[in-house]
């Protein structure tokens, strides 16, 4: 390679045959401001030892723009200058030495419109294989007002899935039904049946129930619906059940989500591992058919939980704002599984805020508006319980499903109790928030008053008193030095 | 049976104190409280009947809790609500909604089934009350 790398090389020079440095061929670019219009990314790159972080930030920029690994005179048939990605800023990680973030700026005419798949082909297609680097993470996306406004967003929203369960000014409530694995159909009914009749909102089929030999979707479809509507029915209220209709092709999804309507389900559900563009496909189908659209993250974690590695889970939480899903399970900071509170707060804000500001310790690099796009339910799910309800009000806000589901599912004196349980608690901390008490500190006390006029609530917090799961999370902001503990 | 509609049913019913203390709750959040009342509380009957206009311009809960008094001297065997309504962007719908009053005997509701090919059924939900006609249900 030739000449000093610092400098772009410019006209004859440029396009001759041979390999430059990525900066000298224009895709490092310090003074660049963004357009408005511009998709920005930022990435977390680790360059291999030797390598400059310019230099880097700029091969990233690349080969997810229009680079490959040597000049090619057709590159000149183009508009060159707009179509290259653009890196214009590298800022050392704070406490992370090796570390970089590196903003990078696409021009919006590099996507399609509506297509998180194409969005993605190009953001995390080839790049993250890529050998300068040992490691690399898509910490966090602006997306422009303009691209935003070429997807249809959640096929509900918040305001409207709250409108038509009839359910205001509270969290809503949840429980997956257990085992995830092995109930028959009438068995797994009844399992539904004695949690919404206990109080519950919501149950729930977990990630990997679609149709086994143990218990065929339709079977599974038919028995939840007998027990929605005799809890419906029980209570004077709307239910609802997530029926998974997650499956190995389209058609059988399809297939499932058109029973689902044809039996009276206001909900259906997805895995996220079925793909952007099935997930795009479903909520299209949602919205036409006036259901709401469960999505269960399942997989994630394999390319979000690394902190130098992956996709933040940030950014998944804003392609599936765009995609168009209404529930997402955004974590539970206190649960079994990954989350910090900080950045937890920032999937939520992403969730919810119609215009989130750049909140650096909550990991939100940039300012998103939405555009007016739906709100999006965040779920929190997994070794949560009664006990813990001060807690979750209080990290978690209003606009959530709490699921409970060993923590209903295990209560001692069956499932409709640890349903009571829960919704007792869950009623008993808002009155308590909307009268001003100091809810946080006063927790124990309020479930413990409440636990007076109900039974199963005071079984519910003495089997689960000492349950807390108290790891430290690898997945933390860098601009606030933290150690998760669950509290 | 207890309909447990609205965000507190689960709780004793809410003292006249309970209710000033979440109306005021509602009301220093900007939101404009109202009443409503029905004798179909069947969970798709959205539209109970309004005991006059949402209150935009009230600050003080005591307003509300006249108008609470009042209803209950006409629908005090009905089911009224408080609802508490938030005109912001990108809400503008209900913030609060719970039951303030019950009717002395709830009845419930009726599944109806109808047997449909294979075996799908047809669910209907009925209110129990409304077998008698409108005005002289609970009586």
């Amino acid at each position: 390679m030739d000449g000093d790398d610092s400098k772009i090389v410019q006209g004859a020079e440029r396009y001759k045959a041979g390999v430059l440095k990525y900066k000298q061929m224009g895709y490092w670019i310090p003074d660049y401001e963004p357009r408005d219009t511009d998709v920005i990314a930022v990435f977390r790159i680790t360059p291999q030892d030797g390598v400059d972080p310019e230099e880097a930030a700029a091969a990233v920029a690349g080969e997810s723009s229009t680079a490959t690994w040597t000049v090619v005179w057709t590159d000149r048939l183009t508009a060159t200058e707009k179509y290259r990605a653009k890196a214009y800023r590298v800022d050392q990680v704070p406490n992370a030495p090796d570390q970089y973030f590196a903003y990078i700026a696409y021009d919006l005419d590099l996507f399609e419109g509506g297509s998180i798949a194409n969005l993605t082909a190009s953001i995390i297609g080839n790049v993250f294989g890529f050998k300068p680097l040992k490691a690399l993470r898509l910490e966090d996306m602006r997306l422009p007002v303009a691209y935003v406004k070429t997807f249809m967003g959640p096929a509900t929203g918040i305001v409207v899935e709250r409108e038509r369960l009839d359910k205001f000014g509270r969290p809503l409530l949840g429980a997956t039904v257990k085992p995830k694995l092995g109930l028959s159909g009438r068995n797994y009914g009844r399992v539904v049946y004695e949690a919404l009749k206990g109080g519950l909102d919501f149950t729930k089929d977990d990630e990997n129930i679609n149709s086994q030999p143990f218990m065929h979707w339709r079977e599974r479809f038919l028995y939840c619906m007998e027990a929605v509507n005799k809890a419906q029915a029980a209570t004077g209220e709307i239910k609802g059940t997530y029926l998974n209709v997650t499956a190995g092709t389209m058609e059988d999804m399809y297939e499932r989500a058109e029973f689902a309507k044809e039996l009276g389900s206001n909900i259906v559900m997805i895995d996220l591992v079925i793909g952007y563009t099935a997930i795009q496909s479903m909520a299209n189908w949602a919205r036409k058919n006036d259901m709401i659209l469960h999505l269960h993250r399942a997989g994630h974690s394999t390319y979000t939980r690394q902190k130098t590695h992956g996709v933040s889970f940030r950014v998944i939480a804003k392609w599936m704002r765009l995609a168009g899903v209404d529930h997402i399970h955004a974590g539970t900071v206190v649960g079994k599984l990954e989350g910090d509170p900080a950045t937890t707060k920032g999937y939520y804000d992403i969730c919810r805020e119609e215009f989130n500001p750049m909140r650096l310790e909550h990991g939100l690099f940039f300012d998103q508006d939405w555009a007016s796009l739906n709100k999006l339910m965040p779920v929190a799910s997994g070794g949560i319980h009664a006990g813990q309800m001060h807690q979750l009000i209080h990290l978690l806000g209003e606009d959530v499903v709490l699921q409970f589901g060993g923590g209903t599912i295990g209560h001692p004196q069956g499932i409709a109790a640890g349903a009571t349980a829960n919704r007792v608690a869950l009623e008993a901390m808002i009155l308590a928030r909307n009268e001003g008490r100091d809810y946080l500190n006063e927790g124990p006390d309020i479930l413990a008053e409440a636990a007076k006029g109900c039974s199963p609530l005071r079984a519910a917090l003495d089997v689960w008193k000492d349950v807390t799961f108290d790891y430290t999370s690898t997945d933390t902001p860098d601009f606030v030095p933290t150690a998760t503990a669950s509290m | 049976m207890r309909i447990t509609q609205g965000a507190f049913s689960f709780l004793p019913d809410l003292t006249d104190e309970q209710i000033t203390k979440q109306v005021q709750y509602c009301i220093d959040n900007g939101w404009a409280v109202s009443l409503e009342f029905t004798d179909d509380p069947h969970p798709r009957n959205t539209y109970w009947e309004m005991w006059g206009h949402p209150m935009f311009d009230n600050p003080d809960a005591a307003a509300l809790m006249y108008e609470l008094a009042e209803c209950r001297k006409v629908y005090g065997d009905q089911y009224i609500r408080v609802v508490a309504f938030d005109a912001t962007h990108g809400w503008e719908s209900v913030r609060l909604s719970f039951i303030v009053n019950r009717p002395k005997e709830e009845p419930g509701f009726r599944l109806a089934r109808q047997e449909m090919d294979g075996r799908n059924q047809r669910y209907t939900t009925i209110s129990y009350a409304v077998d008698k006609p409108a005005g002289s249900r609970y009586a």
